[in-house]
This record gives structure tokens, C-alpha cells and sequence, in this order.
């Protein structure tokens, strides 16, 4: 039962060991744009620290977003996400097994740099650990729920821009919870209602999006 | 039970019975608007505050109300058209879905025009207005969705499968609008809470929203109807009825 | 048809954007069977085999492996069944060792043979280490056949297997189907190609658009 799971997860993380270059796409691009703000806004150490929790999750969501398109994308032109559909496994953990492979390679990654970001945005000390937890909560999040999306678009020849129309609304929340913890945090006030809503919003994603996505990877395939 | 559930999923059924209620429907839909304007407009008393600019929640709030329950008539039309693989309720899900954003769209312009007078300015990033606008949102990714797919069938299922993700999710974030609202609320601004009116003026509105949710029906069986003959123009009673001189046979 | 048949199409129609693509569709196998899906173009040979793969779902009509109905029992069906279809399915950047191991995992097999000796078998010795992207279309063809000396599965459902490869590759797949069908095993493939297969079964797909 559990052997799709690690054959798949173990599959995209060469895959996407061989694919380097990929991963690191959507930190640079956080890195960059990122760096944009002070150049459009202002380098002045306080005015950036006011508006660091909410860029800083902004971009993060953008830069998720950006990488979840490819998500099963590669899957379906090569004819494998065939060959997964059919599999005697149950979809639902072989979806369950990309998401988190997914994840691993772009959540995880823009979560450790963004403190790096954070103090060039000069994000007060008591913000950082808000910022990483939030993230390592929030950006697994957004793997999951921007899987039913790519899962939706994938065989669509135009799906990019449509992804991001239908995944973004359903980004909100986590948006909201994630960036205001920090807010919370740097203003001394205590982050756990925030938190607790994150990974409220975590195991509720958890449970459904995979299902959600096996079925819209078949509406897919059926189309 | 059965039986009636398999003849309302007939496309041909449902056509030539919501033929014999439309004209019924659409009467009362009508009266029920005009009295609900007239008195509204006319008769309901000014508000203490806001004078006559009040009188835009008439359209405002009928408005607000079925944008959120047309999504929810469209995600569940969409589920049972998922479930049951039954025709007709993938064609009220395709008709739901551009009439609520229409109705959501009535809602924010309508907020807008009378926030200019109520608050000095067009837009307030107010819970209610965010909320709407995200629903605003939703509706347009399932009609761009619909509209991506080359084929009818996997378009359908692609936007229930959307609508109903997009459900699931309205409460969590109209949950976490309010939230973020309430951290960030500056605390002058503040809605007239419909409980709270006059019942002067609640009244007239309360025969608002019903006269908005019986229009909502009008409509959406309109649109489906329609939908019904285009689907459906091959077969042989849809050719009969429209006739090769496209004069109505019924 | 006799009453042991294995697998059955029983009048199966498919049917997209009503535009019925055909219809009808009944055959039985038996045990031993090699069923060759022949039409024109857009006859829909492609769309058959995917609906016996399981991968579409018919419009109308039952598909029956042994008695029960293929898609009520999916998960008994799918382990009792390898497809191929016309994407050969290989990560392009893993090599074709990689691309059989992960697939041996997906589909559980007792078979204890070697990943690398069946690519050996296949003709791919010396390539089992280079990444997809480096092989021939005949070479990746071989790759994605290999998966056919590993499985288990009695019924073959192979969409357009000759595709792209040699002569004598065309001969070596011929041997192992008929093997594979004297094992007891059913084929069903579709192609373009004369097959030197013996007592192979035709099924004919016409283009229903052009009757129509």
C-alpha cells in the first residue's frame, strides 16, 4: 500500500535532483523580486521592516505558485501520469506522494531562505521564527491546494495563467494567517491562535486536496 | 423518489415543464420587484445618518445574498451532475455560474457607489467588500475553466470539480477575511446591520430578496433552457418543436 | 463464445460531445487469446484500448475480467492488467533502469529477475545507465517493452507497440507475445503492421463518421 507512496516520492526527488536547475527557479525568482522592493519602494530600514511580513509571504506564494504548474505537467506529456492513473495503487497516496515531493523541493527551500530575505528587509527579531514556521506550515499548504489546480489545467495547452486565476482565491487564507502571524509577533503580541489556524488549515488540506486532485487528474485524463 | 429524480434529470422533461411555470414564476418574480422598489424607494423612511443613499442596499443586499447562494447552487448542481452523471445538472452548473458573477459584480458596484456617499471613497478594504470580491474570484476561475476545456464533458466535470473545492473553501476564507478585518479594522467605519434597521425599512427589503430570489430562478432556468436547446439541437424533439422554419412549435 | 472467456467487452459505445465514436463493441477472450484492434484513422483503435485499460470510461457497456464487472473490481482488474499505451511513459532525464524501477514498484511483480538483465534482454545493454533523452525512439520503445518481461499481469493491452522499432526487435516482440499467449496470457494490441502472428483475432473498428 505505502510502496507507490516511496516509489514516487523516491522518483521525483531524483527527478528532481537530475532537474536542478528547476528547483532553483522559484528561490531565485523570491530572491529577486524580493530585492525589487527596496529599489521600488525605499531603502530605509524602518518603512521596509513595517511592510516586510506581508511581501515576504506575498512573494512566497508567488513563487509557489509559479512552481506547482509543472507539478504533473511533465507526467502528462510523457504518458507516466497514464501509466499512475492505472497503477494498481491508490491514486490518492501517489498524488499525496507528488505533493510532498513537491513540496521538499520548492516549499522547503523558499522556507529556509527566507530569513535571509527577512533581514535584508529588515524584519524585526521577533518576527523570524513566526516567518519559518508559518512558511514550513503554509507553503505545504499551497503545494496541496495548487495541486488541484494543476491537476485541473494539465491538460489544458494554456494552463499557466488559468492556474494562478483559480488557485489564487483559494491562496487567501493562508495569506492572511501566515502574514499576520509575523505582524503579530514583531508588534509583541502572541502568535498561537495564527499558528493553530495554520495547521488547522494544513491537516483540513491534507485530508481533502489529494482526493480532490486524483479526481481532477482523471477528469483530466478523461478529457 | 426515483422516478421523479431520473425524469427532472431528463433535459426534455425539464424543458417543457419549466415552460408551463416560467410565466408564473417570472409574474410573481415581477410583482414582487415592483412592490419591493416602490416601497422601498418611495415609501420606506429616510435614514437618520445616510438620508436617501441608504436606499442602494434595496439592490445591494438581494444582490449580496444570492451571489453567495448561486455559488452554492452551482457547486451542488455540479456534485450531483458529478455523482449521478445526470445532463441537467451540468447545464445548471454552466448557467449558475455566469449569472452569480453577475450578481457579485451588481453587489461590489453597488457597495462602491454607496460607499462614495457613506464613506467618502469608492473602495474600503471592508470584510464584507474583500469577501465578496474573492467570491468574485472564484466565479471567474470556474467560467474561465468552463471555457478552457475544448470538450463539453471534461469541461463540466473540470469546473464541478472547481466549484465544489471553491465551496468548500468559501467559509474558511470568509472566516479568515473577518479575522484579518478585525486586526486591521480602523474603527470608524461601520455597516448598518440589517437586523438592526428600522422595520419600516426592513421590511420592503425582506420583499426585495424574495423578488431577487424568484428573478434568480427566472434566470437560471432561462439560461438553462437555452443551454438545453444548444446541447440538445440534434435531437429529434428539439428539431420537431424549433420546426425547419425556426417557428416555435409549442 | 464460450462461457470461459477470460475478459469481455460486452456492447460497449463511446461517445464524446455527442459524437458517438463507435459502438457496440463485443468480443470475448479466452486464455491464449492475441486480439488485433484494427480501423482507420480515428476509428478510435486508441480510445478502445484506453477504455480497456480503464484509463476512459465507456459511455455504455460493461467490461468483464472473470466474471465481474473490470470496473467495479478496478483494483483486482488493474493488478491483472499491463497497458502500454502510445507514450512510451518514461522519465526522459532517468536512465532506463531507473524508469523500470520505479515502474516495478507501482506494479507489484514476484518476478525476482534483475532490472538490469531484462534491459539486457531487450537489447539495451550498455544503455541501462544513460539518461531516456540520449536513447533512439526505437531504443526508448525497448525501455518502455521491458515492463512486459517483468509483470505478472495475464492481460496485455498494448497500444501501437511496433512503433519504432527494427526489424528485428519487431520479430523478438512477436516471440513474446506468442509466448506469452501459449503461457495462457491474453494480448490485445492495435497496429498498423502486418503481424506474422498465427491464429491471431482481428477486430475490425469502422470509421462511423464516414458510414454516417
Amino acid at each position: 500500500m505505502g510502496q507507490g507512496f516511496l516509489a514516487i516520492l523516491r522518483r521525483d526527488v531524483l527527478l528532481a535532483f537530475r532537474n536542478r536547475g528547476e528547483i532553483a527557479n522559484p528561490v531565485i525568482f523570491f530572491f529577486i523580486v524580493v530585492t525589487l522592493i527596496p529599489l521600488g519602494l525605499t531603502p530605509e530600514a524602518s518603512r521596509l521592516a513595517e511592510i516586510a511580513p506581508g511581501i515576504l509571504w506575498v512573494m512566497a506564494l508567488l513563487a509557489s505558485l509559479l512552481s506547482v504548474e509543472g507539478l504533473f505537467l511533465s507526467d502528462y506529456r510523457d504518458g507516466t501520469l497514464e501509466q499512475l492513473v492505472i497503477s494498481p495503487q491508490p491514486l490518492y497516496l501517489m498524488v499525496l506522494a507528488k505533493i510532498l515531493a513537491h513540496w521538499l523541493i520548492s516549499g522547503l527551500p523558499l522556507t529556509l531562505l527566507a530569513p535571509v530575505l527577512g533581514m535584508m528587509l529588515s524584519l524585526p527579531e521577533a518576527g523570524y521564527f513566526p516567518l519559518v514556521l508559518g512558511l514550513l506550515m503554509g507553503t505545504a499548504v499551497l503545494s496541496l491546494v495548487g495541486a488541484i489546480g494543476a491537476a485541473l489545467t494539465v491538460a489544458l495547452r494554456k494552463g499557466g495563467l488559468l492556474l494562478s486565476l483559480i488557485v489564487m482565491p483559494l491562496y487567501m487564507p493562508v495569506l492572511i494567517f501566515g502574514s499576520s502571524a509575523v505582524q503579530r509577533s514583531v508588534d509583541g503580541f502572541s502568535i498561537e491562535g495564527p499558528m493553530a489556524v495554520m495547521g488547522a488549515l494544513l491537516a483540513f488540506s491534507l485530508l481533502i486536496s489529494p482526493f480532490a486532485t486524483a479526481g481532477a487528474l482523471r477528469v483530466s485524463m478523461h478529457g | 423518489m426515483w422516478q421523479w429524480f431520473h425524469r427532472l434529470g431528463s433535459p426534455r422533461w425539464f424543458y417543457q415543464a419549466s415552460g408551463k411555470w416560467l410565466p408564473w414564476l417570472s409574474g410573481v418574480a415581477v410583482l414582487l420587484l415592483m412592490i419591493g422598489i416602490a416601497w422601498g424607494l418611495g415609501f420606506a423612511p429616510q435614514d437618520a445618518k445616510q438620508g436617501n443613499s441608504f436606499r442602494i442596499i434595496y439592490i445591494h443586499v438581494p444582490a449580496s445574498f444570492l451571489a453567495l447562494a448561486g455559488y452554492y447552487v452551482m457547486a451542488l448542481a455540479g456534485a450531483v451532475g458529478l455523482i449521478w452523471k445526470m445532463k441537467l445538472a451540468d447545464m445548471v452548473m454552466k448557467s449558475a455560474a455566469p449569472i452569480g458573477a453577475a450578481l457579485t459584480f451588481i453587489a461590489l458596484v453597488t457597495g462602491a457607489v454607496w460607499g462614495k456617499p457613506t464613506w467618502g471613497t469608492y473602495w474600503v478594504w471592508d470584510a464584507r467588500i474583500t469577501s465578496m470580491l474573492v467570491l468574485f474570484f472564484l466565479y471567474l476561475g470556474v467560467i474561465a475553466l468552463q471555457y478552457s476545456y475544448s470538450g463539453q464533458d471534461a469541461a463540466n466535470k473540470a469546473s464541478a470539480v472547481l466549484s465544489l473545492v471553491g465551496m468548500v473553501n468559501i467559509p474558511i476564507i470568509y472566516k479568515s477575511v473577518d479575522w484579518w478585518y478585525t486586526l486591521h479594522q480602523p474603527a470608524t467605519i461601520k455597516l448598518t446591520e440589517a437586523p438592526s434597521m428600522h422595520p419600516d425599512m426592513f421590511h420592503p427589503l425582506l420583499v426585495m430578496i424574495l423578488g431577487f430570489y424568484c428573478f434568480y430562478a427566472v434566470v437560471l432556468i432561462l439560461n438553462t433552457r437555452t443551454e438545453i436547446l444548444y446541447r440538445e439541437r440534434r435531437t429529434r424533439w428539439v428539431q420537431d418543436m424549433v420546426g425547419p422554419a425556426g417557428e416555435s412549435g409549442q | 463464445m464460450s462461457q470461459a472467456a477470460v475478459l469481455s467487452l460486452d456492447a460497449i459505445a463511446f461517445e464524446r460531445d455527442d459524437n458517438l465514436l463507435f459502438s457496440g463493441v463485443s468480443v470475448a477472450l479466452e486464455a491464449g487469446d492475441i486480439l488485433q484492434v484494427e480501423g482507420p484513422n480515428g476509428a478510435g483503435k486508441t480510445t478502445l484500448l484506453r477504455i480497456i485499460a480503464t484509463a476512459l470510461n465507456p459511455t455504455v457497456g460493461r467490461l468483464i475480467w472473470r466474471g465481474e464487472d473490470a470496473l467495479r473490481h478496478r483494483q483486482t482488474y488493474l493488478q491483472n492488467m499491463l497497458f502500454l499505451g502510445h507514450l512510451p511513459g518514461l522519465k526522459q532525464s532517468l536512465s532506463p533502469v531507473e524508469n523500470l524501477q520505479w515502474w516495478r514498484r507501482v506494479h507489484p511483480d514476484n518476478t525476482s529477475l534483475e532490472s538490469l538483465d531484462v534491459l539486457a534482454r531487450m537489447g539495451l545493454r550498455g544503455y541501462e545507465d544513460v539518461p531516456c533523452y540520449t536513447l533512439s525512439a526505437g531504443q526508448q520503445r525497448r525501455a518502455a517493452l521491458a515492463r512486459l518481461l517483468v509483470t505478472e499481469a495475464p492481460l496485455w493491452v498494448l497500444d501501437e507497440p511496433f512503433t519504432a522499432i527494427d526489424k528485428q526487435g519487431v520479430a523478438e516482440l512477436e516471440g513474446l507475445l506468442v509466448q506469452h499467449a501459449e503461457r495462457g496470457g491474453i494480448v490485445i494490441l492495435s497496429t498498423h503492421q502486418d503481424v506474422g502472428i498465427p491464429h491471431i483475432r482481428r477486430l475490425q473498428l469502422t470509421d462511423m463518421a464516414r458510414v454516417a
